[in-house]
This record gives structure tokens, sequence and C-alpha cells, in this order.
């Protein structure tokens, strides 16, 4: 397991470039060109259970989907932030990936540690610390579990 | 309990009494904004179309305005699929090519008004705060769902209370105050935040308000709010929507805010955003004579009527420098009209501008005016980011529209000022 390590205010650009936005939609389309002028190295080496760790405001920008496809396609387990940008942030909760904001986690991490992820209990191991994240509200829980937004809502439409 | 803006408003669209920041609640929208994008959207729920339909033709806003005329075989395909949606779906408000940008057109049309609430697949939803309407972006997903339940969860969230106090200096216009705001709080300075603007706002227009609601996702926040004031209703009485279609909401007087914030409007001076942050804001002296190759005078931050005047009293009877590429682009077709009956058009394409069609043009670096490596571009738009322009080894500077136009002139970045006063 690698672990992705970027600094602030990684934007929708950085993510998936907008050159790409109205051509490429679907993960296939996407994957080659995710964090292409971020990290060239990343579409190419990312492998199932990799985690990204980034400072503020990661995702700051457009409302872009694709990143969050993206990284939801090419296994990444989670990112941890100091704060994330809240289109991007919904945007993960609507494509069921899970985000982290623990800037205390962030900050303890250094090049090299081990990090372990407890979801079930809210906990993550850098090193030989462990950091606390607040539990989801039971309305984004319902969505995760549903296994997405669109997943909600068709389940939503069959009740009716 | 004394309200916020935010809180007010949220609380009578989840038909809630009380609600406190952190809450999530169930609101069901006005309108909700969709664009070139539209033609992933219902491709997502197409099944869901076709068994339930989609919740109401009233509800959907659809503008083609990102990549148009269609740049390619698949965006012109994109634009197919959306218009045999909105005839299928009887669709109220679709506006095809050159009709102009999604949010210039919703508040333009009488779209997004004071009380109402309005969501979007667009990060620049959050424009229709000069309108006083509560407004923010979500994605594709997000409007899928949307068009076919009607509703969505919103975070109630906390409030920031900015104060202004002053005018404006000549030379000196809103787009240098959103960038010296932004510069000054951060890039997420506002993040998760509903920004309220109070105080001495009567000298700024809506066409004002608009650069600064608009920019108020380059701070992270949800929305970003100016009240309903003797402005708004002359506006909306100008483009002919009556007193008594809509219900303004304000802040109360003992609202609680998580961060108050004083600008004294008096001592902005003009300012540009440099690469490759929206905060990364130097005074325009300090950048003075950095050489640039295209200059961008438009988007949904700054193409407006008013705009292209300013820029227009700045190139009359001149030419810009013959190492530059001055690109124009109206946000909307009525804008462009007006632009042309009086005479500004004809002003722009003598000092050399070229006119690019009401639309994001090469704002999000699709098509029209992508850069070349190395190469530097002045633009009003809103955001500067690495690669925003079809380039990552480009850079992008942000000013207002004057400051643009100066700078054309001499191919450098110059301080607007300098040409106003003479």
């Amino acid at each position: 397991m690698k672990i992705w390590r970027y600094g602030d205010n990684i934007d929708t650009d950085m993510l998936f470039p907008g050159k790409y936005v109205y051509t490429c939609s679907i993960a296939e389309e996407i994957k080659p060109h995710l964090l292409e002028d971020l990290d060239p190295s990343f579409s190419k080496n990312v492998k199932e259970g990799d985690i990204i760790i980034a400072g503020k405001n990661f995702g700051c920008g457009s409302s872009r989907e694709q990143p969050v496809i993206g990284l939801k396609a090419v296994g990444i387990k989670t990112v941890i932030a100091i704060s994330y940008a809240r289109i991007f942030y919904r945007s993960a909760i609507n494509q069921g990936l899970f985000l982290i904001e623990c800037p205390e986690a962030v900050e303890a991490y250094s090049d090299g540690d081990k990090v372990e992820i407890d979801m079930e209990n809210g906990k993550i191991f850098v090193g030989n610390k462990t950091f606390i994240f607040p539990k989801l509200p039971e309305q984004i829980i319902a969505i995760r579990d549903a296994g997405g937004l669109l997943e909600y809502t068709r389940q939503k439409l069959k009740k009716r | 309990m004394d309200m916020t803006f935010a809180e007010k408003i949220l609380s009578k669209y989840s038909n809630l009494k009380e609600i406190v920041p952190g809450q999530i609640v169930t609101v069901q929208p006005d309108h909700l904004l969709t664009h070139d994008n539209t033609a992933a959207i219902i491709q997502k729920i197409k099944p869901e179309i076709n068994e339930y339909g989609i919740y109401s033709k009233s509800l959907p806003i659809i503008v083609l305005d990102h990549v148009i005329p269609a740049s390619s075989e698949k965006t012109a395909n994109n634009h197919k699929i959306i218009r045999e949606f909105v005839k299928n779906n009887k669709i109220e408000n679709f506006f095809d090519v050159g009709n102009g940008i999604c949010h210039q057109l919703v508040i333009e049309k009488g779209l997004a008004l004071p009380g109402k609430l309005l969501l979007g697949s667009d990060s620049h939803t959050c424009s229709y705060g000069a309108i006083a309407a509560f407004s923010s972006g979500i994605d594709r997903t997000e409007a899928a769902s949307l068009l076919l339940t009607g509703e969505t969860w919103l975070k109630v969230p906390k409030s920031i209370k900015i104060d202004l106090t002053g005018f404006l200096n000549p030379g000196v216009y809103s787009k240098d105050l959103i960038l010296h705001i932004i510069g000054d709080i951060s890039a997420s300075g506002a993040n998760y935040c509903s920004v309220e603007f109070h105080g001495n706002v009567k000298n700024l227009t809506i066409d004002d308000r608009f650069t600064i609601a608009n920019m108020g996702i380059e701070m992270g926040a949800k929305n970003a709010l100016f009240f309903y004031d003797e402005v708004t209703k002359k506006y909306l009485n100008q483009i002919g929507v009556t007193d008594s279609s809509y219900n303004p909401i304000n802040a109360d007087i003992g609202a609680k805010y998580y961060k108050e914030l004083k600008y004294n409007l008096n001592e902005i001076s003009p300012v540009v955003a440099c690469p490759h942050t929206v905060d990364n804001v130097k005074s325009v002296e300090e950048v003075t004579n950095i050489d640039i190759q295209q200059c961008l005078i438009g988007t949904c931050t700054n193409g407006r009527f008013s705009d292209l005047k300013i820029a227009a009293e700045i190139l009359k009877d001149k030419k810009i420098d013959s190492d530059v590429r001055l690109l124009i682009l109206p946000a909307s077709k009525d804008i462009f009209e007006k632009a042309l009956n009086y005479g500004i058009i004809e002003i722009l394409v003598k000092a050399g501008g070229v006119i690019l069609p009401p639309g994001c043009g090469p704002c999000l670096g699709a098509h029209q005016g992508v850069l070349a490596p190395g190469e530097r571009c002045l633009s009003t738009a809103n955001r500067n980011f690495k690669g925003r322009m079809g380039c990552k080894e480009a850079e992008i500077y942000l000013a207002s529209p004057a400051t643009v136009a100066a700078s054309a002139l001499f191919g450098k970045i110059t301080d607007p000022r300098e040409v106003i006063d003479k």
C-alpha cells in the first residue's frame, strides 16, 4: 500500500484537467488523466488500497466529479486531508468514496510512516500514534450504505 | 431565535422552525441548473427517467454554454442528446448555443429571485447571491438525483459577516475588492460557510455584486449574498419582474456569526491574482511590467455590459500591443446586442479585440483560446489554476476588466489608473 502525499489547494484542474471534462465521463476514460497535471506518475503506479494524504482545501474549484469517479475506480481507499472543498466532499459522498478530515493525522505523518484506517470506529493509526475522526451524520451514512446517491435515490423511488 | 440568512432560508425550505449550523436538512430547490454536463447527467439515470419520469419540467434550467459551438463530434452529440431530452420532457427553461453563460441567463431571465433557493451542477452557481437568492453548487450525480426526486440534503452552514464601509476609488472595481478579500482570508477562508455582505453596498450595482458573489466559491463559500435593497428592486423592475413575485429574506439583527470581517472600500486598490491560486493576490504595482500574450475580457465573472463598457472607454481610438491577443466574450446575447447598439463592440474590434460567442469560451481550457507552454494570460475570469486554460506550462493572472484592457495596450500588466487618469 502506497501513500501519495500532496500539499494544500489541490484543485479540480490538477485532479482532472478541464480540457477532458466534456469528452471523458466514465471511469475507463478518466483513469489515464487522473492527476495528470499534478503528478504524471500517479495514474501509472496507483494501486488498489492506496491512500492520499493532502493539506488544506483538497478538491477546490469546479463541480467536477471525474476526479472522484477516477479515484474510486483506481481503488484509492481514502483521502486524509486537513480540509476539503465542499462540492468535492459532497461528490465523494455521492460516489461512495470515503474522505477523512483529520488535520492532526496529516500533520503527524512523515514519509515512510505506516498508515492504517479503522473505518468502523473512526480511527487512523499513523506510525505509533492514533487519531480519531468524527462519525458521519446518519443521513450521510444511509447514502453510503446504499452504495452511493444514485442507488439511494433508486431505492427511494421504488418505495414510492 | 435570531437567525442568519442561510439559517432563515434553510429553515423555510425545510419547514423546520429552528435550525442550527451543522444540522442536515432536506430541501426542495426552486430550480436546478445544469449546462453541457446535462448529457452526462441524464445518461446516469436513463432507465429511471423512462420508468418514473422527471420530477418536474419547471425545475431544470438547462443552458448550452461550456463548449459552444460544439468543438468536436463528441461535444456536438452531447448537445444533440440534451436538445432531445429537452423536447421529450418539455423542459420549460432551455437556452441553446449563443444565448449566453448559464449564470448570466439565470439572473437576466429573472429565474433567480430574492428569497429563492437554487442548486446547480456548476461551482459558480453561488452567483445568484447577487440577487439575494440562496444558491450553491453540487455535482452531476446529485443533479441527476434531483431531476428524479426534486429534493436533496444540505448542511446548515456557519455564516461569515463581511461589513463594507467607504467607496471604491476611480480605477478600482468590485473584482479588486473580491480578489483582495480572497487574498486576505485565503482560498479556503470561507470553506463550508455562507458569506453575507453588509454595510455600505448601495453603490455596488447588480453587476458588481454578481462579480463578488460569483467568486464566493474561490474562498470556499457555500453561498455568498447581498441582501435585497433598492438596487436589487430597481434591477428586477428593469428586467420585468414585479415586486409581488418574490419574498426577500433578511438576516435577523441578533444573528450569530462565526466570523465578522470589515473592509474599507477606500483602502482597496487594483490587484492581480497570480499563478496558480486565486488567493495569490498582489497589488498591481508589484506585477507591473510582466509581459502577457493573451488578454481575456468576459466569462461569468466579468462579461457584463458594464465590464465591456469599461474596457471600451480605455481602448477607444487606441490599438492593443501587436504581441497580444485580446479575446472578448460577452456573457449573454442580450449583453452582446446592447454592446453592439452602444458602439462598444466596434471600439473593441477596432482596437484589435476578437469577439467570441456568448459562452464560457477559453475559461475552462476546452477550446477557443487555449494557451501555449510559456505563455501568460491576463484574464477577468475567476480561476488561475495550473492547466486551467488547457496548458499546464502556461500562467494565468486574474484582474478587473480595466486592468486587463489597460494591459492589452502595452502587452504587459499595467495599472489601469495610469490610463484612466490620462
